[in-house]
């Protein structure tokens, strides 16, 4: 098996209204000098494959058919080896 | 040239050669970037209208109700004791193509701020949506995504979903089209227009803060697509309707006050056509410093301030000197808010950054002397020849016919579609989505809106001209169902390349067939939006225009269902059947063609049949009006008994017509009307007054649906198919 982990981010520029919104929860928590926040989300994914390219052409394939919105986010992703 | 401006620069900002000349004229110079860029959103097909401007002359804008016609960011009509409806529909076909679901949020927060910025809170919206094939790989995956996008948008803002279309067809496969149409409600006193005014007064920026999002937004809904533009990837807009909920409510209070002057939504050409528009229609300047405008990203040129087109921003001129309250109030919502600018004598757009000013062009350049064309246009070979009907071969099971029609995804029912909208936030909604019109009560008063979007690409594609003016009176016979007066319409024109004369032909025939209809209906046309551009790789969409039409309902008490309401009721067909079934569903579903001749249309028999349906109403006989459209008769009365579940047997025909020709033929002048059996004599003396023939009567009852000798099927059958016919597109 290998452990794919999958990060997912809004590109530069794309406006993010949820990390807006914790943004200025922070601030009314009292959080002070929190200049930005960027919200994204991470996909961990077993792979029945042992063999590492092959781990990342489907990787690749799934974030370009269904994990990612390539139109607005960007991605990265490592692949961790068997857990 | 200077160094800014290479021809390639000029080309890639969407000017001819010739335009770019008319530029140099005005100026008495070369511009610099900043000011072609000014030019290049300002003069593009979707801020300056230059291709369709000359021909929208063509439609009637005024009326005694009419308070504000086109040339503002919505229309208005007065529905008496003091209060008036703003609306308008737009379209936002091509940024709902690269990413559907903000694409579709974002084009309802677009004409949610049309409307509220004209005073008005908004009560109501409709769509009009058009897809690609049912099995082409994309449909589905748009589909869902831009009913999402919808649907979110809506409910978070809290504005109802009451109504809508969606169609299929393969001329949509690489151009879909998105529509959204808002209608809000304001006091006369409280209208508000978008004039600036007052030499000196402060232009202050309201909402989110500026990104480079859609840079050239404009220009690119004014070209067309190439295959590989899925890959283009611009800086796509994301909605945000928290933010717009509070733009809402302090724009509003802000109005209220009378602490502002003027106020437009930053839409598509961002601060440049907010501010140069404001300016136009006050015959002003106004002087921007960029240096002072909120931004969330670093390093952003005047050229990106100016044309960014982030979502939920609003540009108002307020009294000097009370710069403060406006922002207090402001900030009271949690809005970003800078004063940006002045009102200057000088008519011009003045743009700084700090000290320095970075471009100025006179304000007329940018708005009402924009250039404006007369296409040429050209009749592509006729489409709409007549076929015999000898060649059309009659179905030996017409129960499988309608079975067939009922259940494909034009015809089913749309419950996977308006069950995603909230239809009933605010709590004025009578008849919400698949009815013949959407009524929404008006609290404090015995009084009602109806609304209605309609459109019919197939009649539209084979004689745009009288294409156009059967869908304006689809409108006004959906509103008629309802015992409402049609008194506004507004109009989405969806085309392709306008720099094909077949397709200006299209234009120019739609336009002036609807032109038509509107004056011998008494209707004005009081906003609307021009959609060219709407082709890929050279195959263009076929002409859709897409009408929205708004009527008064006196006294809501006496609005009939469109569904049969009482077994043992009677039912009458009211109308004419006509022969031609050109065009029809029934052609395009069941012989898969796409032609004959639209069957004609009679404005004067409208009028009858319209006068009809009121007295109907008026008169309290009528358990349910519905009128028949797509599919026809055969279907018409089948959508009459799903709500309830009641069976119908209608036994006397009167008709020489092919069997198949009269339930499926969609004449344009037939209503089903159900009513108290016993009423029927008073019924039919209200028709023969009308001059409206009965064309078949039956009874109400039982679990079968009958018609003649031609269909006996168990309803739950029916039932069955149509509920399903659209979810089998996933």
């Amino acid at each position: 098996m290998t452990k794919a982990k999958i990060y997912v981010m809004l590109k530069e520029g794309v406006l993010d209204p949820q990390g807006g919104v914790i943004q200025r929860s922070l601030a009314s928590l009292s959080f002070k000098g929190v200049a930005k926040v960027r919200q994204g989300k991470v996909f961990e994914i077993l792979l029945e494959t042992h063999d590492r390219r092959e781990a990342e052409r489907q990787v690749q394939e799934m974030c370009r058919q269904l994990l990612v919105n390539p139109v607005i986010e960007r991605y990265d992703f490592v692949i961790e080896g068997t857990p | 040239m200077t160094e800014a401006c290479t021809s390639e620069i000029i080309e890639q900002h969407g000017l001819s050669p010739e335009e770019y000349d008319r530029i140099v004229q005005f100026l008495g110079r070369e511009p610099n970037l900043v000011e072609l860029g000014l030019f290049s959103v300002m003069w593009s097909e979707h801020c300056s209208y230059k291709s369709s401007r000359f021909f929208l002359k063509n439609l009637p804008t005024r009326g005694k109700r009419v308070l504000q016609g086109p040339g503002e960011n919505a229309g208005i009509i007065d529905i008496g004791e003091g209060l008036a409806v703003v609306f308008k529909i737009e379209s936002h076909n091509h940024p709902s193509f690269i990413e559907p679901y903000q694409g579709a949020a974002t084009g309802v927060g677009g004409i949610l701020r049309d409307i509220f910025t004209m005073g008005a809170r908004p009560i109501a919206n409709l769509n009009s949506l058009h897809f690609g094939a049912v099995d082409h790989p994309r449909t589905p995956y748009l589909l869902e995504r831009v009913v999402a996008g919808i649907g979110d948008y809506g409910n978070c803002i809290g504005v109802p979903t009451v109504g809508g279309e969606v169609h299929f067809d393969p001329c949509y496969n690489g151009n879909i089209l998105v529509n959204a149409f808002c209608l809000g409600l304001v006091e006369h006193d409280k209208i508000f227009r978008a004039k600036a005014q007052g030499i000196g007064n402060p232009v202050i920026y309201v909402g989110s803060k500026t990104g480079r999002d859609g840079i050239h937004g404009a220009t690119m809904a004014s070209d067309a697509f190439e295959v590989g533009s899925k890959e283009r990837r611009p800086q796509v807009q994301v909605g945000d309707p928290f933010t717009e909920k509070l733009l809402l409510e302090a724009c509003l209070e802000l109005m209220q006050e009378g602490k502002i002057v003027a106020i437009q939504d930053m839409g598509a050409a961002g601060l440049t056509s907010s501010s140069s528009e404001m300016a136009s229609r006050g015959g002003v300047g106004i002087e921007l410093d960029l240096s002072q405008v909120p931004r969330r990203e670093t390093g952003m040129t005047p050229y990106e301030v100016l044309l960014s087109e982030s979502q939920e921003r609003m540009l108002l001129v307020a009294e000097k000197g009370r710069e403060k309250e406006v922002s207090q109030v402001l900030q009271k919502w949690g809005l970003d808010v800078a004063v940006v600018g002045k009102v200057i004598e000088r008519p011009v757009l003045r743009v700084c950054e700090g000290e320095e000013v970075v471009g100025e062009v006179p304000v007329v350049a940018l708005t009402d002397e924009a250039p404006a064309y007369q296409r040429q246009r050209k009749a592509p070979a006729p489409r709409g020849k007549d076929i015999p009907i000898s060649e059309i071969p009659t179905p030996k099971d017409l129960g499988r016919s309608l079975t067939q029609l009922i259940g494909s995804p034009v015809l089913a029912s749309k419950h996977w579609v308006f069950e995603q909208y909230d239809h009933t936030v605010q709590t004025n909604t009578v008849v919400g989505p698949g009815a013949d019109a959407a009524v929404l009560r008006l609290k404090g008063t015995k009084k009602g809106i109806a609304l209605t979007v309609d459109s019919n690409r197939s009649y539209s594609y084979l004689d745009p001209y009288l294409g156009a003016m059967h869908i304006v009176a689809e409108g006004v016979r959906n509103l008629g169902c309802v015992g409402a007066e049609p008194i506004g319409i507004t109009n989405c024109l969806n085309f392709g390349n306008p720099q094909r004369p077949e397709v200006m032909w299209e234009f120019e025939q739609s336009v002036l067939g609807m032109g038509e209809a509107c004056r011998a209906l008494g209707i004005p046309v009081v906003s609307g939006n021009v959609s060219f551009y709407n082709e890929t790789s050279g195959k263009g969409i076929d002409p859709t225009p897409v009408i929205a039409t708004v009527g008064l309902i006196e006294d809501l008490q006496a609005v009939p269902s469109s569904s049969f309401q009482k077994e043992g009721d009677r039912v009458a067909i009211f109308g004419r059947a006509t022969q031609g079934f050109g065009g029809s569903e029934y052609l395009r579903l069941l012989h898969r063609q796409k032609v004959g001749k639209i069957p004609p249309m009679d404005l004067e028999e409208q009028k009858q049949l319209l006068q009809f349906c009121r007295e109907v109403v008026r008169s309290g006989f009528a358990h349910s009006v519905h009128d028949v459209s797509k599919g026809g008769i055969a279907v018409a009365l089948a959508e009459c008994c799903f709500s309830n579940g009641i069976g119908v047997q209608i036994d006397r025909v009167e008709t020489d017509l092919r069997p198949d020709l009269w339930l499926f033929g969609e004449s344009p002048d037939i209503v089903i009307v159900s009513y108290k059996a016993g009423e029927e004599r008073s019924l039919l003396s209200l028709a023969k007054n009308s001059k409206i023939n009965v064309l078949a009567s039956g009874t109400l009852g039982g679990d079968r649906y009958s018609m003649e000798s031609w269909i006996d099927l168990p309803l739950s059958q029916l039932v069955e198919v149509w509920g399903k016919g659209f979810e089998e597109i996933f």
